[in-house]
């Protein structure tokens, strides 16, 4: 049985797979990191998007053995292990980005890379256009491109803390 | 999916050796493509091999009047590439436009091409361009290479190496999408090259077209004006929920107008 041996939040583990097994099969199913969620399985959602070397990927559209050897981070290893929130997690919270949660782990894991694409900084359109390719059920989008829009001060040090939002 | 063997060779000499030993081999470059279909068990390969460590697929460079993209250049490399920025603006412009971040993160040219989706956005470029598609074994030209739906010239176990693209005067491309699935319905790419006028369609029929009435009109006269009174026929053209024929031959029309206006 083919191996794979890759770097999840910064714990490196060898598992055996199939070939057709998928990214986000490993990590839920082998790994049991489960905020990885999958929500169409036909790369439409997002909501299995991770970062394999940085770069955001739906975990749904990549081979396990496609991605042996990279750096991948989930949504679990965003937080520090002291439990402090990366600032798009917070920005998330602070906005309410979310409602029933389904869509969070993709949209959050999307909105990073997006930031760190964009050291310049994004306007609102360019927030939308980023995120086509996370589907949300509840939210109606606003929120989530509000926690963008404010996380990114923080991300690229504009701002010491998060704005807060208003009542 | 079914289960495959999966292999990753370091050489193109290693890659043509698995797909030629094996003809239910299948290359597999970003997968934006080939896993859907894996999924939807629409084809049963025995194995998958995996370009993405061939050095030989790799690139982008400008030679001479030419720019030079390797088969597995991303969406988002070609989408911000220095080089394809100053050479061919409107590549790099349609290349940010295909499928959304995720899919640019990992889709590649030569996926895409290798495809030929009717309904993908390069194939226009490359014929629009009149490119030339390089392959492990020749040299083939962008008027011979697109076959119909799905269909290129590509032998069974042929690779895509890399595209040239001859670097015109003047070129644009727009395009109307699906609102739900975003892919195009119809798109007009446009180019001058050398003085020579190519208008190449995609999304609007069963492959990417030159039309040759807005070839000779845009000749005559760069202007979106000259292509305004230009009638695609609805013959033989898509019609499906999302649109019939006669609604995709009008909105032809239309892209080829704004592509003219974005090549300025
Ligand atoms: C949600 C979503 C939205 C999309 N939207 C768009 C869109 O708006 N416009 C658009 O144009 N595309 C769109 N795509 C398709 C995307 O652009 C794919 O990246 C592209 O079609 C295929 O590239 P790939 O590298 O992923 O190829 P793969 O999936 O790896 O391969 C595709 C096919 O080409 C073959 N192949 C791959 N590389 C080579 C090679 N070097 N030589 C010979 N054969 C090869 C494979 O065997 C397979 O048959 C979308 C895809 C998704 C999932
Ligand atoms: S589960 Fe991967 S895109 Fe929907
Ligand atoms: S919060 Fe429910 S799908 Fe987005």
């Amino acid at each position: 049985m083919p191996q794979v041996t890759l770097t999840v939040n910064g714990k490196t583990s060898t598992v055996d797979v199939e070939g057709r097994t998928l990214l986000v099969e490993l990590l839920r199913e082998k790994l049991r990191l489960t905020g990885t969620h999958v929500g169409c399985d036909t790369s439409q959602c997002g909501a299995c998007v991770v970062h394999v070397d940085g770069e955001s990927v739906k975990a749904c559209t990549i081979l396990a053995l496609q991605a042996n050897g990279s750096q991948v981070t989930t949504i679990e290893g965003l937080a520090k292990p002291d439990g402090t929130l990366h600032p798009m997690q917070e920005a998330f919270r602070e906005y309410h980005a979310l409602q029933c949660g389904f869509c969070t782990p993709g949209m959050v894991m999307s909105a990073i890379d997006l930031v760190e694409k964009h050291p310049d900084g994004m306007s609102e359109k360019e927030i939308r256009e980023g995120l086509e390719g996370n589907l949300c059920r509840c939210t109606g989008y606003h929120n989530i491109v509000k926690a963008i829009a404010a996380a990114q001060e923080v991300m690229h040090g504009r701002a010491q803390a998060l704005a807060p939002a208003a009542e | 999916m079914y289960d495959f063997e999966y292999h990753k060779p370091g050489s193109l000499a290693d890659a043509v050796k698995l797909l030629s030993a094996d003809p239910d081999a299948r290359p597999i470059s970003g997968g934006q493509t080939l896993l859907p279909a894996l999924k939807h068990r629409l084809n049963k390969p025995t194995s998958v091999v995996d370009l993405s460590g061939i050095a030989e697929l790799k690139g982008i460079k400008r030679e001479g009047d030419k720019l030079v993209i390797g088969a597995l250049a991303k969406h988002f490399e070609v989408a911000t590439s220095p080089e394809v920025k100053a050479a061919i603006p409107a590549l790099a412009q349609m290349a940010s436009t295909i499928g959304d971040t995720q899919v640019r993160n990992r889709g590649t040219i030569g996926g895409s091409v290798a495809n030929n989706d009717p309904a993908a956005d390069y194939p226009s470029a490359v014929l629009g361009l009149n490119a030339t598609v390089v392959t492990d074994k020749r040299r083939i030209a962008a008027d011979d290479f697109f076959q119909g739906m799905f269909t290129t010239a590509l032998e069974p176990g042929e690779l895509l190496v890399a595209i040239e693209f001859p670097i015109p005067e003047k070129a644009g491309y727009a395009k109307m999408r699906n609102p739900a699935s975003r892919y195009v319905m119809a798109g007009a790419f446009v180019a001058k090259t050398g003085g020579a006028v190519r208008v190449a369609i995609n999304g609007a029929g069963p492959g990417v077209f030159r039309q040759a009435d807005m070839e000779k009109a845009l000749t005559a006269n760069w202007s979106p004006d000259a292509v305004a009174g230009v009638k695609q026929p609805a013959d033989g053209l898509n019609g499906d929920i999302h649109g019939s024929a006669e609604y995709r031959a009008h909105l032809v029309t239309v892209m080829a107008k704004r592509a003219i206006d974005a090549a300025g």
